[in-house]
């Protein structure tokens, strides 16, 4: 004889609510975390940017001059000047954010995070003064 | 003298009367000693039975007691009524999960992406009882004993953006026990959780908010342990493509 018993399972009549679109206005951390992701659209247009200018070199000395020219209006200085905020802001934030992806031991001892974050900025340092030497001394 | 009161504005579901969740406001004493929790106890027991929480520690241990105060993930008896005083208090359930009731949330969910990342030490062979315990240096267990503080008490599942947006995301507690299970010197069991979490629910979903760990009371770091964990599975990737024949 089979068992005629029912268990009624639980159905609870949840409340379930969705993320609005706009929800990351609401705290200051994650206003900083989306301008931290916008930053990579400006890191893209300084790579696209440079593109263009190597073209020029491939296309001769006026278009080499009158892309250097363009860089000197307005509207490519204000738009250079929010990308080298936003850039000085993503390299910050990242390497900020290097010593959690970054766990370093020396033997017994593990690296502590500032010194993983120094290095960076150490590095940053060092690579932009190379480079501010080779552009200015050339 | 009279007492000084502050305002709670508790979020109130009952499934069985209403449709969509209303709030509620109570009047309690403002007591110097008195948690959020030590309140809403207080509400129950003085003024209104009906209000359905979950607590049962009072210690920051037991991890049951998480709400949403103000708008941020906090384990209510950590959290002092006088901090947030002259109010009013915005007491809500867990944000990023289903409500069950009042101020009780589903966690089902969470358990089963828990199973799944076999948050236990798993052996190819096991020892012999004979041959004694399995041995760990200090620094063996300061690798992975920041992990072990997890008290699943969710707190970083509200706080993570990406765990509302898609919730198929494994997330950063659960991440964040298989790693101190990957870290355990006596596991040998990551390739299995690393099969688990290197899938599209897994640690790729993070974009590194990084709230989850601002909001742990244990201090674990969920995010730092989701961002070693995408370092380990990148160089997994690379060792697979660069020497194919080894392991």
């Amino acid at each position: 004889m089979s068992d005629p018993t029912r268990y009624r399972k639980y159905h609870p009549k949840l409340y379930r609510t969705r993320m609005p679109i706009f929800w990351w206005v609401r705290k200051r951390a994650h206003i900083h975390f989306i301008t931290r992701e916008l930053t990579s659209v400006f890191v893209a247009f300084y790579a696209i940017e440079l593109l263009f200018l190597l073209r020029t070199l491939t296309l001769g000395p006026e278009a080499y001059d009158a892309f250097l020219a363009w860089l000197q209006t307005p509207l490519a200085l204000g738009l250079n000047t929010i990308a080298f905020l936003m850039i000085v802001f993503h390299s910050i934030t990242w390497f900020n954010l290097a010593p959690k992806a970054l766990v370093i031991r020396v033997g017994e001892v593990r690296i502590p995070p500032v010194a993983i974050a120094g290095l960076n900025y150490a590095g940053w340092a060092v690579f932009s003064a190379a480079l501010a030497w080779f552009i200015l001394t050339a | 003298m009279t007492q000084e009161t502050i305002a709670l504005e508790v979020f109130r579901y009952r499934p069985e009367q209403e449709r969509e969740p209303t709030f509620q406001t109570y009047e309690v004493p403002l007591r110097k000693d008195w948690v959020v929790l030590d309140a809403l106890n207080y509400i129950k027991d003085e003024i209104d039975g009906t209000l359905t929480f979950r607590w049962s520690c009072r210690m920051g241990v037991c991890g049951s007691c998480g709400m949403m105060i103000n708008g941020t993930p906090v384990l209510t008896c950590a959290a002092f009524l006088e901090t947030y005083r002259p109010g009013p208090v915005r007491i809500e359930p867990l944000a990023n999960f289903p409500v069950v009731r009042d101020l009780v949330i589903l966690m089902s969910d969470f358990m089963e992406k828990l199973g799944r990342v076999k948050p236990w030490i798993i052996t190819d062979k096991e020892k012999p009882v004979a041959e004694g315990e399995y041995l760990q240096t200090p620094t063996q267990l300061a690798d992975f004993k920041q992990y072990s503080m997890c008290i699943n008490c969710l707190l970083c599942y509200s706080a993570c953006p990406v765990s509302g947006l898609e919730p198929d995301f494994i997330g950063p507690a659960a991440i964040a026990l298989a790693q101190r299970y990957n870290l355990d010197s006596r596991d040998e069991g990551s390739a299995q959780r690393m099969e688990v979490l290197s899938q599209d629910d897994g640690i790729w979903q993070c974009t590194l908010v990084g709230e989850c760990s601002a909001v742990c009371p244990k201090a674990v770091d969920p995010a730092g342990a989701i961002q070693r964990y995408k370092v380990a599975s990148t160089n997994d990737w690379w060792r697979s493509k660069l020497m194919p024949w080894g392991k």
